[in-house]
C-alpha cells in the first residue's frame, strides 16, 4: 500500500507501518554509517551527548558521492544494513524511530525494532541517481573530518522507501522470497 | 617496437572511471530491459523500471549511476612489444584514478590501511593485474567494484570427489546468502580451478565478460544457464524483495588445477556491474 509520511514521527505513526508498504518520505532524516556509527558509540561510552537529538528520527544508512556545483548531493543511495546491526539496538533502545538502508538485519536488531516500536525501511540500493533527486538540501552536522562518511542532516521530499521490518517483527525479506521462491 | 608515453595512459585511465560510473555497457542495458519486461511479482517490476529510470538520470545529469563509485580494479594486457616512456606504468595508472575520481565528483572510498582506516582522499591506490601478451598495444579494462556485493563473494577449496554438483551447490549457497545485501539482480562472477587466487583472478574477471555472451566450452555454458534458471528461482528478486529476476546472468571461467584440488571463487556483482575497456 503506498503512504506518504512526515519525518521524523512518532510511535503511532510507526505502528501504523505494515511490512510491504511502499512509503514516500517528507521532512527531515539524518545520515549516518560504519565510522559515524563507530563514533557515536564511542560518545555514548563516554558518557557524552550524540552529535544531534535521535528520539524520533530515522537514520539513512547513506555516504553520498560530492555534489557537482548548484546540486544540493551526488549519488545517494543506501549501503548493507547489516554493517551497522552492532550499533542499532542501542541507538534505537534511545529513541531512534528507525533507519534506511538495504540488505537482512540481525535477530537482536529485529527484536530492538519490536521493543521499541520502530521501523526498517529499505531503499532501491544502486539506484542512487534517482535517490538523490527525492533530497532537497544536505548539510553537515558532524565529523566533517569524515569526509563521505560524516553526519549530514537531510530534507527530502516524497524520498521512496519500502518498509521491510515493521515494529511487529514482519520482516519482507522472508515473506516476498517465499512468495515467488520455485524451488 | 611501439612507443606510448604514460601521460596517454593516465588520460584514457581518467576518462574511463567517469565513463564507467556513469554509462553501463549496451550488454547491462539490454539485460535490465528484459528483465523488466518478464519481472513476475509486481514490486520487483517497479524496482527495475526504477533501476532503468536511474541509468537515464545518471547519463543526463552526470550523477554516479551508485554512490559506492567503487574501488577501482584495473586489469591491464600489455602487448610485449610495447616501450613505456615518461614514467611508471603503475603510477600513472593510479594518477589516471586519482583525477578520475577528483575531477568526476566520483565518491572516495579507499583507506589506506585495512585497521587504521585513514582515507587517502582520492581512492588511490587502485588494484592493478598486468598480463602480458604479444603485440603492440595495451588494452585496459576499468572495473569499478562497489562493496555491497564484493563483501557477499567467497572462496571455496572443495575436493575433487565434490564434483560438478558440489560447484553448482557452492554457486547456489554464495548467492542464497548475498540475497538483498548485494543488490540484486546481480552478476555472478565465477572462477573454477586454477589455485586459491587465481580461482578468485577469475571471478573477478568474468564479471567483464559481456552478460549476453557464454563460455565457448560446452559444458561449462550449460552449467551457466542451469544455475541462471535456478538463481531465478530463489524467490530473491529485485532489491531482494521478492520476485523472478535475482541474477541477470552467470559467467563462469575454468583453468587447469591439481590432482588434489578444486577451487571455486563466486565474486557477486550488483546489476552496477561496471566497467569500460579501451585499447591504446
Amino acid at each position: 500500500m503506498d503512504k506518504h509520511l512526515t519525518v521524523p514521527f512518532g510511535e503511532k505513526e510507526a505502528t501504523e507501518l505494515r511490512s510491504g508498504d511502499y512509503v514516500y518520505l517528507t521532512g527531515t532524516i539524518y545520515t549516518a554509517r560504519d565510522a559515524a556509527h563507530k563514533r557515536m558509540f564511542e560518545t555514548l561510552e563516554r558518557g557524552e551527548e550524540l552529535p544531534f537529538d535521535i528520539r524520533n528520527n530515522i537514520i539513512y544508512y547513506m555516504g553520498p558521492s560530492p555534489a557537482r556545483e548548484g546540486r544540493p548531493i551526488g549519488s545517494a543511495g543506501p549501503t548493507t544494513a547489516s554493517r551497522m546491526d552492532k550499533y542499532a539496538s542501542t541507538l534505537l533502545d534511545l529513541g531512534q524511530r528507525g533507519m534506511i538502508g538495504k540488505g537482512k538485519r540481525s535477530e537482536e536488531v529485529r527484536k530492538a525494532i519490536i521493543r521499541n516500536k520502530a521501523v526498517y525501511f529499505a531503499a532501491v540500493g544502486g539506484a542512487g541517481a534517482l535517490l538523490s533527486k527525492s533530497i532537497v538540501s544536505s548539510e553537515v552536522i558532524a565529523y566533517d573530518d569524515l569526509g563521505t562518511e560524516a553526519i549530514r542532516k537531510l530534507e527530502v521530499k516524497d524520498f521512496p522507501v519500502i518498509v521491510v521490518i515493521d515494529s511487529e517483527g514482519n520482516n519482507l525479506y522472508e515473506t516476498a522470497i517465499n512468495e515467488y521462491k520455485e524451488d | 617496437m611501439r612507443t606510448i608515453h604514460v601521460n596517454e595512459i593516465t588520460r584514457n585511465v581518467k576518462e574511463m572511471c567517469i565513463e564507467a560510473n556513469h554509462y553501463l555497457t549496451d550488454d547491462m542495458k539490454a539485460a535490465l530491459d528484459q528483465a523488466a519486461q518478464k519481472e513476475k511479482a509486481p514490486l520487483g517490476k517497479q524496482i527495475l523500471n526504477q533501476l532503468q529510470e536511474n541509468l537515464e538520470i545518471a547519463a543526463k545529469d552526470m550523477i554516479p549511476i551508485c554512490q559506492d563509485t567503487g574501488m577501482a580494479v584495473v586489469f591491464v594486457e600489455l602487448g610485449q612489444e610495447v616501450v613505456l616512456e615518461g614514467g611508471l606504468l603503475t603510477d600513472a595508472i593510479n594518477e589516471g584514478v586519482r583525477q578520475g575520481y577528483t575531477e568526476g565528483f566520483l565518491r572516495k572510498s579507499v583507506v589506506k590501511d585495512p585497521l587504521i582506516r585513514e582515507n587517502t582522499k582520492d581512492n588511490t591506490p587502485a588494484v592493478i593485474h598486468y598480463n602480458i601478451v604479444a603485440g603492440d598495444k595495451i588494452k585496459i579494462t576499468i572495473a569499478p567494484k562497489g562493496f555491497g556485493s564484493e563483501n557477499m563473494s567467497r572462496v571455496f577449496m572443495l575436493k575433487p570427489a565434490d564434483g560438478i554438483e558440489g560447484v553448482k551447490n557452492a554457486i547456489l549457497t554464495a548467492v542464497k546468502d548475498a540475497g538483498p545485501n548485494a543488490c540484486p539482480p546481480m552478476v555472478v562472477g565465477v572462477g573454477i580451478g586454477g589455485t586459491f587466487e587465481k580461482c578468485a583472478l577469475m571471478a573477478k574477471q568474468a564479471l567483464t565478460r559481456p552478460v549476453n555472451q557464454h563460455s565457448e566450452i560446452p559444458y561449462v555454458k550449460e552449467m551457466e544457464e542451469e544455475l541462471l534458471a535456478k538463481i531465478n528461482q530463489t524467490g530473491i528478486g529485485p532489491g531482494g524483495l521478492g520476485g523472478s529476476t535475482t541474477a541477470l546472468a552467470v559467467n563462469i571461467i575454468t583453468y587447469p588445477t591439481h590432482i588434489a584440488g578444486l577451487p571455486v571463487a563466486v565474486n557477486i556483482c550488483c546489476h552496477v556491474n561496471r566497467h569500460c575497456v579501451r585499447e591504446i
